[in-house]
């Protein structure tokens, strides 16, 4: 159900792309998205596909060994505490992850935060049988965990192994972020705190202690912070080969 | 007409005193229903932390709430979950904020626990509840139904209370 408005709302939106760029009136899209900026949805409004969300992470300021962002999901959502004994280190949740990555042949290493990339076409979508994954209209990719039955396709079918699953009972969660045994879960890019006009917690923890190696905002407001980095800066789909059109982008690697 | 056997009679006869003896039985029970108690009204559990409102206890008429809470619930879930609407009145946290109770050292009781409220009627009623296998049990963070109810709200939550009282006067009851 979701998954088809989804591709409606895609496919119109390539439409009026389209259309718009025939018409030379590239002015129309800004005028009718940015009338309505961001922090004004009001809290009793379904979201819309006016905006997108995104992430840019500028991995130059990335230093190798630095966890604040992991640390600042942890504490937003309650994973990572240790709460699943049993399990091992590939079992245990990881809402978001550091990876070092290197070029054999130069040496160049770098330090990213890797997490779910917010797809606008996710393969984790793609595959769930029950239609329990599924992308919000504002972008932003999620498991309903009331109707995800642990099959775990989605987590075959990421590329960036950013699905993680329960495997044992969980006490003490979040009220705002549930998660419980026998489901997949991934970042949600803290949409309980987009939804009220906060930046996701990672972000926050970021530019706290000064990184301010991540920028959130709107993708399809051209005067947002990250729209603004994205037309200036040089910056990377991860498996841009996909065209999986991430919503969170990478520069310096 | 003397065809049917005295044998066959009575068998006719027992049948229908039979096919009649329900009826009267509910007839019985229905008047002496009005002074019996009703169901779960034996049952005990704790009172809530606070009212919604002065006018009204909890977030819609207790008949309502009894009857029909988790279809409040399931509406506000989907409404959640999928499309991003977190108003506050019928969600979960909310329930869980004023139904959660203290013991005596002044630690919240899991509102899922025996005897509490949850609890006490789902294990008379033998329903489970699943919701908290993945929801908090305890209040982590205050209440936001007493900036809608309270009539001298904080300066800082009166824009918020605001917000959400229009957005409640709008609301129409849950599907």
């Amino acid at each position: 159900m979701s998954e088809s408005s989804n591709l409606t709302d895609i496919a119109r939106r390539n439409f009026l792309a389209r259309a718009g760029a025939a018409a030379g009136a590239a002015a129309i899209a800004p005028g009718v998205f940015l009338s309505a900026p961001a922090s004004a949805k009001p809290v009793g409004e379904a979201v819309t596909s006016k905006n997108r969300w995104g992430i840019l992470v500028d991995t130059n300021k990335c230093a190798s060994g630095c966890n604040d962002c992991v640390t600042a999901c942890e504490n937003e959502n309650g994973w990572g505490r240790n709460d699943e004994p049993e399990s091992n280190a590939q079992q245990k949740a990881h809402w978001i992850r550091t990876v070092d990555i290197k070029n054999k042949a130069t040496g160049f290493t770098r330090t990213l935060p890797m997490m779910c990339q917010h797809c606008e076409t996710p393969p984790c979508v793609d595959v769930c049988p029950t239609g329990a994954s599924f992308r919000r209209a504002d972008g932003i990719v999620l498991v309903d965990k009331h109707i995800c039955i642990g099959c775990r396709y989605c987590m075959m079918a990421c590329p960036y192994k950013a699905r993680s699953f329960v495997h044992e009972d969980l006490h003490e969660q979040k009220p705002w972020a549930p998660r419980g045994k026998g489901t997949v879960e991934s970042c949600t890019m803290c949409v309980q705190r987009v939804d009220n006009d906060k930046v996701p917690a990672c972000v926050e923890a970021c530019s706290a202690e000064n990184h301010n190696a991540l920028i959130f905002g709107d993708l399809y407001d051209e005067n947002s912070e990250i729209s603004k980095a994205l037309k200036t800066h040089d910056n990377v789909e991860i498996r841009a080969d996909l065209g999986l059109n991430t919503g969170v982008r990478y520069r310096g690697i | 007409m003397s065809h049917f056997s005295p044998a066959s009679r009575l068998f006719v006869l027992v049948l229908s005193l039979l096919l009649l003896l329900p009826l009267a039985a509910t007839a019985d029970s229905d008047e002496e229903g009005e002074t019996e108690a009703l169901p779960f009204s034996d049952l005990s559990f704790p009172e809530p932390a606070r009212h919604f409102s002065a006018e009204q206890k909890c977030v819609a008429p207790d008949e309502e709430m009894r009857k029909n809470h988790m279809k409040y619930i399931l509406h506000q879930r989907d409404e959640t979950m999928h499309e991003g609407i977190r108003t506050r009145q019928y969600s979960l946290e909310e329930c869980v904020n004023c139904h959660a109770v203290k013991n005596d050292e002044g630690d919240y009781i899991p509102v899922n626990a025996p005897d509490q409220f949850c609890y006490s009627c789902h294990s008379y009623a033998a329903v489970n509840i699943d919701c908290f296998q993945c929801h908090a049990t305890k209040p982590v963070r205050p209440s936001m139904l007493q900036t809608l109810s309270s009539s001298d709200a904080h300066p800082e939550s009166e824009m918020l209370g605001g917000d959400i009282k229009q957005l409640l006067a709008s609301e129409g009851p849950a599907q």
